[in-house]
């Protein structure tokens, strides 16, 4: 966490420095496309008839000294996943890897030593503690557990790790009935700590707390860590808390790491549309900012079943911006920006990585309708208010449609560039480059979509006759809130998207330039 | 009713106390439960008003008495085993009518047809052996002389009104089969179905997840447009209040620290408790390099209050007025500026000074 | 719900036989495993004093010369289909539900056990329909008003009620219900014959059997309600403005009464295998009584059958309730 503080004085350009700051540390822990089901039995059998995917092939490390977040709404298989990488429970499937060694089939007396190491906090600061046990007895379980005697005798260290997270050293006789729930998660906390272990895995550890509870643990934590060099993964469903304590948080969706990013990239400009749905969601303790209810994106309905997670794209059933290769193929979390890894075909704040599959899913359509106008980054947002208007770019635009498509893909880009950074108050211009590229994006629509982009580079000419009526625009409404360099940025990538599909790269390297540029304003 | 409420009152008023002008006004309402421990005083004084079309948070944290006073108004408290040892005083009153002396019967007959209550968790508030339809359907005819079928095609007509998709056939599921947005959606339908002008909602949103809250708080705010009813929100998440509140009171060991318009309690908040609240916080849309400021020490015990000022050993002001008044003196609310009003005994200049200089830079 | 039933129906049958095996192999493999030979073994079966050919005609009627699983297989196909037991020059044929032959007796098992059934379930079901009845309201009396004298008093009745030994509450009813206030006959009258001699007979013996049981439920219904009615769903329904009748009755009760069902079931079940002191007490000729002579007689064959039908009880009974437990509660039936 520390290293963090540093670097968040600093200015944000050097937010990729940061990340490669982490980055250079060492790994303690690696997990590697790990999974865990939990088999659903049914019939006189009771053959195994499906299983329940709670954890579903996840990557990611965790740093020695970071705290790595992991957020997620309730369902999303964060908790098991916190289980299982402490080996409470066996993974399915994947790798652990824990200061280098393989830690997946370990068996329980293999385990003991390396519980010293790993160690868990939990939710419940009443479930948590057995009642009949003193608090003495409690902190010095793991002591005898492990068999050792520290260093003055069992009552003195436990006495010692007592008042370290702020409870007075006469409470050792007591019961934990006799205290709050802010000092039994404290108990809690001495426990974890007695064997200083490397790496502790909390697991909702303040959100049983009242408010102001919650924050003397956070800091409590937060003092442990640079006290004892700790390495945390912190597991939580609040995302305010997660934003306050991690340096990296993984995003996770019905079993999946979703997004996976240092804290700055990931609250200021978050790339996969769970992460900023998640996000926006979160009420925010100032009411002036309740009028602007433009700025919440809505989703629809609830988290499908991790029984029969959707094909593809998990999200793609509450995605606005679902097109039928979310539907089909699944998205590899991949490293877009340095210290940012998303999974999605149309990331947010970012190049599209599918441009040529624009045609929206029936409920994409329908989840955009919850999607504001401010929020929503390209036209694929504005499909429905768009449909009204679609005739007059077609006839401003005096192309044939196919070229119009070309195109259509990629204004939507040059418009999402600055939309984030700008935030709320440039809310206007940003929508109407929005608007603008809704209404290329929907006359897309009406073409075949695989033809047009097959067609499209050869028609490059004629695409570029049409770039000219539209791209502007869309670029000078970019230019207005980010100033000359984004502009740049964004005119360039504005023109590189005429030829199509082909140029995409190219166009992709510079709208994430004027993403980063922006960002740095 | 009024006379009512007058034979009956064991309150012992000295002073017949007349109707109010406001919809709600609850006047120096006091909650204890006496028990083996002591005398619990959950609620020790606690007045407010609340108009139709208005929302009102009450915020506080565990044990501060929030949940209590929505149960004191509901009329809940004298209910069940704990009921016959409840001692209430103070005054309810609700478009016209005092329900703390009002006979049992005269509140259970306004319970759920003019006040409505939802709850945090509505998998166990709701009966998990009977259909969710039955039990709108329930909660209908107990005020409405109609038939099942009449019943039925009006709790259809409410889940369709939140939003559950398939409301025809989601009438015959039971509980469980319900995600949690969906269960907390069916209570409001059951909660609204005899149109309450007054919606109690004791922590509606905390035990779902962060974007079905932000539906379930937008379907309590567009149905409350609709209907025009009075809300209390009761809830600890300060965000919640600035999302829905045009009023917060803000309670501490069963009394109101600070009352008044929600602008103006996060704009120019004036008891170190709710600085407390803000300050440990932490908070999405700001990156908070600093660390965040938590209230030292617990919540208090409602058996034995600290003596003058509740607040008093949690609080790092409690020096600065002279002599021992904070330790001594149990602080009145007192009028900051229209609407607004505080329990400190600070000084208003040393509030404006501490809340500029020292407090708000850190936020 | 249907599947449901199916499969529980199916895990029942599977228990029965599991229940018939494990029987069967403690009456004949563990004898023979403790090194009893079949000959040891037919003389068990016979009595006092037995002729060689006695001996070889049951070794051979039982299969006892035969491996062990031959010899279940004829037991179980008895059941099934009958079998014949030939005795000297005579073979005696025992039908089809055959659970066995008292060489001892010379009586087939089944026949005595259904002529001693309606006995036991007189007994055991009109004792549970009082102690149900009992029990549950004086459980939920004592919930509404926990530590009134009502609850005292019915919570100190029930302690009672648990500490006292059948032998004592049965003969002080007899004394007291056929001795003192000789209103109540002593000798069984099967229901189809005369009713209300027969529930008048039987009265004394429901009562102290009632008495064991609905203590047991009093304290059940009352820590039941006690727990239901601090659930949150009794807070929604008083909010809702209902009753506080009606409250109790349909929130609360209908919850508490649900885990009841099934320990109610249970002690049924168990009751219907045979009342064994109760009966003996009253001198019901029940099934209990049955077992009780098989076991002063040493006769193995009544032993066996007594056992196989008060395990057939209890999984029937098992099953009835899982049923119950479903159509009460919604949740069950998914899983």
């Amino acid at each position: 966490m520390s290293e963090t503080k540093k670097t968040d004085e600093a200015a944000i350009p050097q937010q990729a420095s940061a990340s490669e700051g982490s980055a250079d540390r060492e790994v303690l822990l690696r997990v590697e496309g790990l999974t865990k089901h939990f088999p659903i039995k049914k019939g006189i059998l009771q053959r195994q008839v499906g299983a329940v995917k709670a954890v579903d092939g996840i990557d990611f490390e965790v740093r020695k000294g970071e705290t790595l977040g992991v957020v997620g709404e309730s369902g999303c298989g964060k908790s098991t996943m916190g289980r299982v990488i402490t080996r409470l429970q066996d993974p399915t499937g994947g790798k652990i890897t824990f200061e280098g060694r393989d830690i997946t089939r370990l068996k329980t007396g293999q385990m003991r030593p390396l519980r010293r190491d790993i160690q868990m906090i939990f939710q419940d600061p009443y479930g948590s503690l057995n009642p009949r046990h003193t608090i003495g007895s409690i902190v010095s379980a793991p002591f005898r557990l492990q068999g050792v005697e520290p260093e003055g005798g069992v009552k003195k260290e436990v006495q010692r790790l007592l008042s370290l997270v702020g409870l007075s050293p006469e409470h050792y006789n007591r019961y934990p009935h006799e205290f709050s729930g802010g000092q039994r998660q404290r108990i809690g906390i001495a426990r974890a700590l007695a064997l200083k272990p490397k790496l502790v895995v909390a697991d909702e550890p303040v959100s049983a707390l009242d408010v102001s509870i919650q924050a003397q643990v956070v800091n409590l934590m937060d003092d442990l860590q640079e006290e004892l060099g700790l390495t945390y993964v912190i597991i939580a469903h609040d995302l305010s808390v997660v934003r306050h304590v991690s340096d990296r948080i993984a995003v996770m969706y019905l079993g999946k790491i979703v997004e996976l990013a240092d804290r700055t990239s990931l609250y200021e400009s978050p790339m996969h549309p769970y992460t900023k749905a998640l996000m926006s969601a979160v009420p925010v303790p100032d009411p002036k900012r309740r009028g602007q209810k433009s700025e919440r994106i809505l989703l629809r309905g609830d988290v499908p079943s991790p029984i029969a997670p959707p094909s593809g794209c998990r999200f793609h059933t509450r995605c606005w911006k679902a097109t039928e290769i979310c539907r089909t193929t699944e998205p590899q979390l991949v490293e877009l920006r340095p210290g940012q890894r998303v999974a999605c075909h149309h990331p947010e704040n970012f190049a599209d990585q599918a441009p040529q599959d624009t045609v929206l899913l029936t409920a994409a359509k329908e989840a955009s309708e919850l999607v504001p106008d401010a929020v929503a980054s390209g036209g694929s947002a504005e499909k429905e208010p768009a449909a009204k208007e679609a005739p007059e770019p077609a006839e401003a635009v005096e192309a044939s449609e196919v070229k119009e498509a070309a195109e259509a893909s990629e204004p939507e880009k040059a418009a999402e560039a600055p939309v984030e950074p700008t935030g709320s108050s440039k809310t206007e211009e940003v929508s109407e480059a929005s608007e603008t590229a809704a209404d290329a994006s929907e006359t897309t629509e009406t073409t075949d979509v695989t033809e047009t982009t097959e067609e499209a580079s050869e028609t490059a000419e004629a695409a570029e006759a049409a770039e000219t009526a539209e791209a502007p625009e869309a670029a000078e409404t970019a230019e207005a809130p980010e100033g000359a360099e984004a502009a740049e940025a964004v005119e360039t990538s504005g023109k590189k998207t005429g030829p199509g599909a082909k140029t995409t790269n190219e166009a992709d390297t510079a709208g994430s330039a004027g993403t980063q540029e922006s960002t740095d304003k | 009713m009024t006379e009512l409420s007058k034979t009956g009152a064991a309150v012992g008023e000295p002073t017949p106390a007349k109707a109010p002008e406001a919809f709600l006004e609850v006047r120096d309402l006091k909650v204890h439960f006496p028990t083996d421990d002591g005398l619990v005083k959950s609620v020790d004084g606690l007045s407010f008003s609340l108009e139709k079309g208005r929302t009102l948070a009450i915020v506080g944290e565990s044990g501060s008495g929030k949940s209590v006073t929505s149960q004191a108004i509901m009329g809940l408290h004298r209910l069940g085993t704990r009921g016959k040892n409840v001692r209430m005083s103070g005054e309810i009153w609700l478009d016209g009518k005092e329900l703390v002396s009002a006979a049992p019967d005269e509140v259970r007959k306004l319970r759920g047809r003019e006040m409505a209550m939802i709850f945090q968790d509505p998998l166990s508030a709701m009966h998990p052996y009977y259909k969710v339809g039955d039990q709108i359907v329930e909660a209908y005819r107990v005020h409405h002389k109609v038939s099942k079928k009449v019943a039925r095609a009006r709790a259809i007509e409410m889940l369709d009104r939140v939003g559950i998709p398939e409301p025809a056939k989601r009438v015959d599921g039971y509980p469980h089969e319900f995600s949690g947005g969906m269960r907390q959606r069916a209570m409001i339908a059951m909660a609204l179905v005899n149109n309450p002008e007054l919606l109690i909602a004791d922590e509606p949103t905390t035990a779902l997840d962060v974007t079905v809250q932000a539906q379930i708080l937008d379907l309590i705010r567009d149905l409350q447009k609709e209907f025009g009813s009075a809300v209390i929100m009761i809830t600890h998440d300060l965000g919640v209040v600035a999302e829905i509140a045009d009023d917060v009171l803000v309670m501490y060991g069963g009394r109101c620290v600070e009352r008044g318009p929600a602008d103006e309690v996060f704009d120019k908040p004036q008891h170190p408790y709710t600085w407390g609240l803000l300050g440990s916080m932490p908070r999405i849309d700001r990156e908070t390099s600093e660390r965040l400021i938590p209230v030292k020490g617990s919540p208090p015990s409602l058996i034995n209050v600290p003596s003058g000022c509740a607040f008093h050993p949690r609080c790092p002001y409690a020096d600065i007025p002279k002599g021992n008044v904070t330790r001594t003196v149990r602080p009145e609310l007192e009028l900051v500026s229209t609407g607004h009003w505080s329990a400190c005994h600070l000084s208003a200049e040393d509030r404006q000074r501490i809340w500029t200089e020292e407090i708000a830079p850190k936020l | 719900m249907i599947s449901y039933i199916l499969r529980r129906t199916f895990a029942a049958v599977i228990l029965l036989l599991v229940v018939s095996a494990v029987t069967f192999a403690i009456f004949f493999l563990l004898p023979r495993l403790a090194g009893q030979t079949a000959d040891q073994l037919a003389q068990q079966y016979i009595g006092k004093s037995p002729s060689k050919a006695d001996i070889a005609a049951v070794k051979h009627n039982l299969g006892l010369d035969q491996p062990v699983y031959v010899q279940y297989w004829h037991f179980i196909k008895g059941i099934v289909a009958g079998a014949d037991y030939s005795i000297g020059p005579t073979t005696v044929h025992c039908d089809a539900p055959c659970f066995g032959y008292s060489f001892k007796n010379h009586q087939a098992v089944w026949p005595e056990l259904t002529s001693r059934i309606p006995i036991t379930l007189s007994l055991a079901v009109g004792a549970a329909v009082l102690w149900l009845l009992s029990g549950v309201v004086a459980g939920v009396i004592s919930a509404l008003k926990p530590r009134s004298v009502y609850d005292r008093a019915f919570m100190g009745v029930a302690l009672a009620g648990v500490s006292l030994p059948m032998f004592f509450t049965g003969n002080l009813a007899l004394l007291l219900f056929t001795e003192q206030l000789p209103i109540f006959g002593r000798d069984y009258v099967p229901f189809t014959e005369n009713p209300s001699q027969w529930a008048n007979t039987l009265f004394p013996a429901w009562c102290s059997l009632a008495l064991l049981y609905s203590a047991i439920y009093a304290r059940l219904t009352r820590s039941g309600m006690l727990e239901t009615m601090n659930e949150d769903f009794i807070r929604t329904a008083r909010a809702k403005g209902l009753r506080e009748r009606n409250v109790v009755v349909r929130h609360g009760l209908r919850a508490a009464l649900t885990p009841i069902i099934t320990v109610f079931g249970m002690d049924v079940g168990l009751l219907l295998g045979g009342a064994v002191i109760t009966e003996y007490v009253f001198s019901l000729p029940g099934v209990g009584q049955y077992a009780v002579q098989g076991i002063t007689d040493n006769d193995l064959p009544k032993i066996l059958g007594v056992t196989l039908l008060a395990a057939f009880f209890v999984v029937i009974a098992n099953l009835v309730v899982d049923v119950l437990y479903a159509a009460a509660d919604p949740r069950v039936r998914l899983s």
